[in-house]
């Protein structure tokens, strides 16, 4: 049609998505520079939260996760198992065939307990001649395992009060016929703050991307300043994205923060690899961001933004295995744990920082993290409106 | 149409638009053509943002279908938006970043080259040399204003949406705005701003009137005033006087609008017979002096809303 503008080449709509991508971010961190009360909150809240949490809440939990490496297959033996399921604290989820494939199970955080027992435990108790068994824990989480180590200890005494009555029953009253071995990885002085610290960094990036990027959307239309912006040709994407970028920087900083003062204030190593651990936060925080700013399109305004940001920041923290051990948890309870983002990030930075886990151990939460993100990145794409209607 | 297509910048036809169960916009048709400064006047809450919005494509209509230079303004609005500047009316920039960031960030959203560059010369231009650094929420309403226009004149558009640019200005920044405007046309932009004030109207080439939604007369000023036919009278004298008679006139036929208006009384009605009457009437005693005058705009406007608009009737 005539008189329609020619648009000039640097205006065209399908080009300029990185300029305008640009320009939003460097306009957001103007922004972030001039408000010191958000620049004090990123820096105060890690340090603050790391004391509070330095003193962790003592549990006992049951139903833990163990897996069964059995070399021997008597009776004896099967009894032995039978009776470490009564006693509540276990719940056998695999037998594990190989050295190796037991270690991948408790890298991996899928069990907490692998039980080793030797070829001929059977004939040797029956012998009198005390065989060991091996009780690998995951350490990491003292609190998780000390009541289910104590269980295993009790049991030598029941146990074969029972199973020796008869030819054997002399054995019985004598000192419990078999040797537990315990044998602690990744923390073995079970000091809880190896096991908070880790956590801490999900829990604080949890916390502050959710809250900052809740805010995003909402302060913009409280402002006035979204009519404006809509009357632009940024498209809903580059608003999001821009908005999101300059958090991950944030977040980064934030781990920063945490990792160096566990390091020097409670001496937590990091053991695996800082790449693989980098490249997961990454995902990890893009979540996080993501999910703030759907919060912040469904928000009418900051104060629903914030209730709605701790509406699922509280279930973060009590389901997702940094309160209480996520094992020791009801069913219902776990499967809405799967549901957070935390909750797979913990498995992730614990993995990482304390056992040295590599990425084949880690591949599910990976996954788990990026399918979280693309969700709720589609829906915030598709809950922004480009109106004002 | 498709003749008339190029010399309408504007060219939205029945309009419509609801917010739940509230029509707010009731088919509204506007014509503008290129170069003009199009005064959009009605009072609070007669729907000119939601018109405005519409026409650049923040808004969706619910009825009614146009275009904005020859844009589609349901279909097209990006390209709408690349190619008009829209002056929202509130304030709408970023408080906290400084006049030359704010002016950056516009160029840099608009993919303008050399934005920083850019945004100084709009500085220049605009006459905000000085202020560049001062954060735009420190501005005070006539420079916050200024600030907005440049913000929407950057990225060079070919239309201009002001919506109620002036509202809380003094009167200095009032004039200095619309001198900017006119400036602006010259240019060969062309510029759709709403109002509530008269003499503002006066400035404009051509108007529309818009009441609950409809609009109820367009065309220059001075076209509109005739077109009423409305008669007007002015009264003088002592100002307890003049309130004594401004109470009874209002009862009286032929009489439609009292107004004061500094040293007199303003009395104006459709009618030239029964107010000519009505005026003998009341100039009678020896302490007034009453003669015709001219009626303004504001009594069109009014007796527009009076006989038109409110109800369901059609404009
Ligand atoms: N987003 C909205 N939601 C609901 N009502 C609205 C909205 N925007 C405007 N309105 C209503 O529509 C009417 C017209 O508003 P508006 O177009 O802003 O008028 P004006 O700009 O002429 O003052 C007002 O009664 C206002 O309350
Ligand atoms: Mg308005």
């Amino acid at each position: 049609m005539a008189g329609r503008p020619d648009i000039p080449k640097h205006a065209r709509p399908y080009r300029g998505f990185t300029r305008r991508l640009w320009a939003m971010i460097m306009k957001e961190f103007i922004q972030l520079r001039r408000d010191r009360l958000t620049l004090a909150m990123i820096v105060i809240i890690p340090f603050m939260e790391l004391m509070l949490f330095g003193y962790a809440i003592n549990m006992n939990p049951k139903h833990l996760p163990i897996a069964i490496l059995s070399a021997d297959n008597s009776d004896i033996t099967r009894d032995f198992v039978a009776s470490l399921k009564q006693t509540g604290y276990f719940d056998i989820r695999q037998e594990a065939r190989t050295e190796k494939q037991a270690d991948a199970l408790i890298r991996s955080g899928r069990v907490l307990f692998v039980l080793q027992i030797p070829p001929g435990f059977g004939r040797d108790i029956r012998r009198g001649a005390r065989p060991q068994i091996l009780l690998v824990t995951d350490a990491t989480d003292p609190v998780a395992t000390g009541g289910a180590i104590a269980a295993v200890n009790g049991l030598a005494g029941r146990l074969f009060l029972r199973q020796l009555r008869g030819p054997h029953a002399d054995l019985a009253g004598r000192p419990p016929p078999f040797e537990l071995v315990v044998q602690k990885r990744y923390n073995p002085a079970a000091i809880t703050a190896i096991n908070i610290v880790p956590g801490l960094i999900g829990v604080i990036l949890t916390m502050t991307m959710l809250i900052f990027t809740s805010l995003a959307v909402t302060r913009e239309l409280e402002r006035g300043t979204m009519e404006s912006l809509l009357a632009t040709p940024l498209r809903p994407s580059e608003i999001m994205l821009g908005k999101i970028a300059p958090y991950v920087l944030v977040g980064f900083v934030q781990m920063a923060i945490i990792m160096a003062a566990g390091r020097f204030l409670f001496g937590v190593p990091l053991t695996g690899s800082a790449g693989l651990l980098l490249t997961l936060t990454m995902i990890f925080i893009a979540a996080n961001l993501s999910l703030g700013y759907t919060i912040s399109t469904i928000a009418r305004n900051q104060l629903q933004a914030v209730q709605m940001s701790f509406f699922f920041f509280l279930p973060s923290i009590l389901m997702s295995g940094f309160m209480f051990p996520f094992q020791g948890m009801p069913a219902w309870a776990r499967f809405i744990g799967e549901m957070l983002p935390l909750t797979h990030y913990l498995r992730i930075v614990r993995g990482i920082m304390l056992k040295g886990a590599e990425w084949p151990d880690l591949v599910q939460e990976g996954f788990a993290l990026v399918a979280f993100m693309i969700t709720v990145m589609v829906i915030a794409v598709l809950r922004f409106r480009q109106t004002l209607d | 149409m498709a003749q008339g297509a190029e010399e309408y910048v504007i060219d939205v036809e029945g309009l419509e638009k609801s917010f739940g169960s509230h029509k707010v916009v009731r088919g509204v048709t506007l014509r503008v053509k290129r170069g003009e400064i199009y005064g959009f006047l009605g009072p609070n809450g007669s729907g000119k943002t939601t018109t405005i919005r519409m026409l650049c494509g923040l808004l969706t209509p619910d009825g009614g279908t146009g275009h904005c230079l020859g844009y589609d303004i349901v279909r097209e609005s990006r390209l709408i938006k690349l190619n008009v500047g829209y002056m929202t009316q509130h304030f709408s920039l970023y408080a906290d970043l400084t006049v030359e960031e704010n002016l950056e960030f516009v160029a840099r959203v608009y993919g303008m080259p050399a934005p920083r560059e850019l945004a100084r010369r709009t500085v220049r231009r605009m006459g905000l040399a000085g202020r560049e650094d001062q954060l735009a929420g420190e501005l005070s309403g006539g420079w916050k204003q200024r600030l907005a226009l440049s913000a929407c004149i950057l990225h060079e558009p070919k239309l201009l949406l002001l919506d109620e640019p002036t509202a809380g200005v003094d009167p200095k920044a009032r004039r200095e705005f619309w001198d900017s405007i006119h400036e602006l046309a010259a240019e060969g932009i062309t510029v759709l701003v709403s109002t509530h004030y008269m003499d503002e109207a006066e400035r404009c080439h051509e108007l529309a009137y818009i009441f609950n939604g409809r609009i109820l007369a367009r065309g220059p000023a001075k076209d509109i005033i005739t077109t009423q036919h409305l008669k007007a009278w002015a009264v003088r004298g002592a100002p307890p006087v003049l309130a004594d008679i401004a109470g009874r006139a209002r009862e009286m036929p032929g009489v439609e609008i009292v107004t004061f208006l500094g040293d007199h009384l303003h009395i104006c009605g459709p009618e030239g017979g029964a107010l000519e009457t009505t005026m003998r009437d009341l100039c009678s005693t020896e302490s007034v002096r009453c003669e015709p005058a001219a009626a303004t705009l504001e009594d069109s406007f009014i007796h527009l809303m009076n006989s038109g608009g409110g109800d369901g009737r059609a404009s």
